[in-house]
């Protein structure tokens, strides 16, 4: 809402200074921004998705991550299965996307998943889910395409009044007569336009880390096990490695900043998201698994102040922390077992074919191989393609 | 004049204020029933697992009979424990995850076993299947929890009263084996 008052407020300047009417840069700033989220609403989710390279996949070809995403589906109480992609990439990072929760997406990259164990997997889908569930995709969207209508805008803006005021201004001679009212006019305007994008930026970076640790809640309250998310983040926070695919406008829907480097503060107001440490530090504290717990960790690990969590959604029920997990941990795969299988779910997903030669190796057949066999480079045996 | 038009706004207000409270009842309401469905889903989809299980798990276990026959056994039960209540259905579907739990940790004996790779995805299956019957569990009884405090809370209790909205019955595990960890032994 400031965020939107303040892009009307850089089109009013900008319109009492070029067209002698308030109203149109008004309507220029409003006709950019519909524009712009229209486009956003409709296409955003397939934009992003395509842009960072996505695979989609279903149920068989990785059924652990499908069910997992399920079980937090279930959790989470929403309707629909959202659909499931992978991206091809050893950064460690996953986001979530979609406009709302009938039309919604879950993307993960193949890093992530060879790092993380069956309990880590669903804290990260967990807040990956609960950004679809309290719809942040949608406002974070908004919020994005507001920003970037405000830096646009007072981008221009801030160039015709520069070359405006150099050149002289051309309505000095104007029926209007006042020399004076027109500078001051000029510099509000000037001021305004400089600090409005810094502004707008930093209330837009304090909503994302404000939904970082919504989600994060969300994510413990659905596995009521905050310890799964935690050491998620741990390992996610020891990683350095950048996303080649991801961008500043959809920095905010990753688990964590795709940007971060190693060694670096995050804990200034010009970060999407909340530093690692300090996220784990309030999951580790919780007594419980509910909201409050989350906000009384949360309180405490900022000594005192306010809280994160909407005090709507504050509710004093207790929710006590799974100690034991049903899931019997007898069939857990190990990294190397996990990062084999990840890897043979990126080779099918180009459509290699994998034979398994009964000396232990793995073929992979490309798509364009045209031979009815094929033999093991390995010990010789000829294989049916 | 001016009193009339008062009385029509408390009136129009009133009603209003029952339409939000009673669309929010029913909302709820519809919830809950999703969330037993849903658990319904599970209970039927870990049903339908076991045969398979029991099936692929047999010509590896030689020395496991009655660990077999007891999830069998259970399975039965619960399956003609289905139409029952929540309580009771509660309590055999309870008996069914102890059965299970205590075959998959007696899989640690049968390296075999755990090689192959029909019984790993099924063990995925049923892995994720506990859990999904869990998590249902726990957004059930979340439902009924924000249903029943609507149909108990002022004022939307006398909504709830004048609809026939009536508070549901939560799904509570009341067997003590899922409680607590399995104990396995490993003598014979």
């Amino acid at each position: 809402m400031v965020m939107g008052a303040l892009l009307i407020l850089i089109g009013y300047f900008l319109g009492l200074y070029f067209f002698d009417r308030a109203i149109a840069g008004l309507v220029i700033a409003l006709l950019v921004w519909a524009i712009l989220s229209l486009i956003g609403y409709f296409q955003g989710d397939s934009i992003l998705l395509s842009m960072s390279g996505a695979k989609k996949i279903g149920r068989d070809d990785h059924p652990r991550l499908y069910n997992v995403v399920e079980e937090m589906k279930i959790a989470s109480g929403l309707e629909k299965m959202p659909d499931l992609y992978i991206i091809d990439d050893p950064a460690l990072n996953a986001f979530a996307t979609g406009r709302d929760s009938n039309r919604a997406s879950v993307a993960i990259t193949s890093g992530l998943l060879q790092k993380l164990n069956r309990d880590e997997l669903q804290g990260v889908i967990g807040h990956e889910i609960s950004h679809i569930k309290n719809r942040d995709v949608l406002l974070m969207a908004m919020c994005s395409i507001l920003l970037g209508t405000i830096v646009l805008l007072a981008w221009y803006g801030s160039r015709f009044l520069f070359w405006g005021s150099m050149t002289g201004s051309r309505r000095s001679s104007s029926s209007r007569g006042g020399g004076q009212g027109q500078i001051i006019i000029l510099v509000v305007a000037l001021v305004f336009m400089i600090l409005a994008p810094i502004f707008a930026q930093l209330i837009y970076f304090a909503i994302s880390r404000k939904r970082e640790y919504l989600a994060d809640a969300s994510s413990a309250l659905y596995t009521r096990y905050p310890e799964g998310l935690a050491s998620a983040l741990e390992k996610l926070g020891t990683a350095t490695g950048q996303l080649k695919s991801a961008n500043k406008a959809t920095a905010p829907m990753y688990i964590v900043n795709p940007f971060r480097q190693k060694g670096m503060q995050a804990s200034d107001l010009s970060s999407t998201h909340p530093p690692i440490s300090e996220r784990i530090r309030i999951l580790r504290a919780m007594a419980g698994a509910s909201f409050n717990d989350y906000d009384q960790s949360y309180r405490q690990v900022h000594r005192g102040g306010t809280g994160v969590i909407p005090a709507a959604s504050l509710a004093a029920a207790t929710v006590p922390i799974a100690t034991i997990k049903l899931e019997g941990e007898a069939g857990e795969l190990n990294e190397i077992q996990r990062a084999r299988e990840t890897s043979d779910v990126m080779w099918q997903l180009s459509n290699y074919k994998t034979i398994a030669c009964d000396c232990g190796a793995k073929l992979r057949v490309p798509p364009n191989f045209k031979e009815p066999q094929i033999k093991c480079p390995h010990c010789g045996r000829t294989h049916q393609v | 004049m001016l009193a009339l038009y008062i009385i029509i706004g408390v009136v129009v207000v009133l009603f209003i204020a029952f339409l939000i409270l009673y669309n929010g009842l029913v909302r709820l309401r519809n919830q809950v029933k999703n969330a037993w469905a849903q658990i319904d889903v599970q209970l039927k989809r870990r049903h339908d697992l076991i045969p398979n299980l029991v099936e692929t798990v047999k010509g590896y276990m030689k020395y496991e009979r009655e660990t077999l026959e007891a999830v069998t056994k259970a399975r039965t039960i619960a399956q003609q424990a289905s139409s029952a209540g929540a309580g009771e259905r509660a309590k055999a579907e309870g008996e069914l995850s102890s059965a299970l739990s205590r075959l998959l940790a007696v899989v640690e004996r049968y390296p075999d076993l755990k090689a192959n790779q029909n019984f790993l995805a099924l063990q995925e299956e049923l892995t994720s299947t506990e859990n999904k019957i869990s998590f249902s569990r726990q957004f059930y009884n979340d439902s009924v929890l924000r249903y029943n405090n609507q149909t108990q809370m002022v004022p939307s209790n006398i909504v709830a009263s004048m609809g026939g909205f009536k508070a549901s019955e939560f799904f509570e595990v009341t067997v003590a084996a899922e409680k607590e960890p399995v104990k396995v032994s490993f003598t014979q």
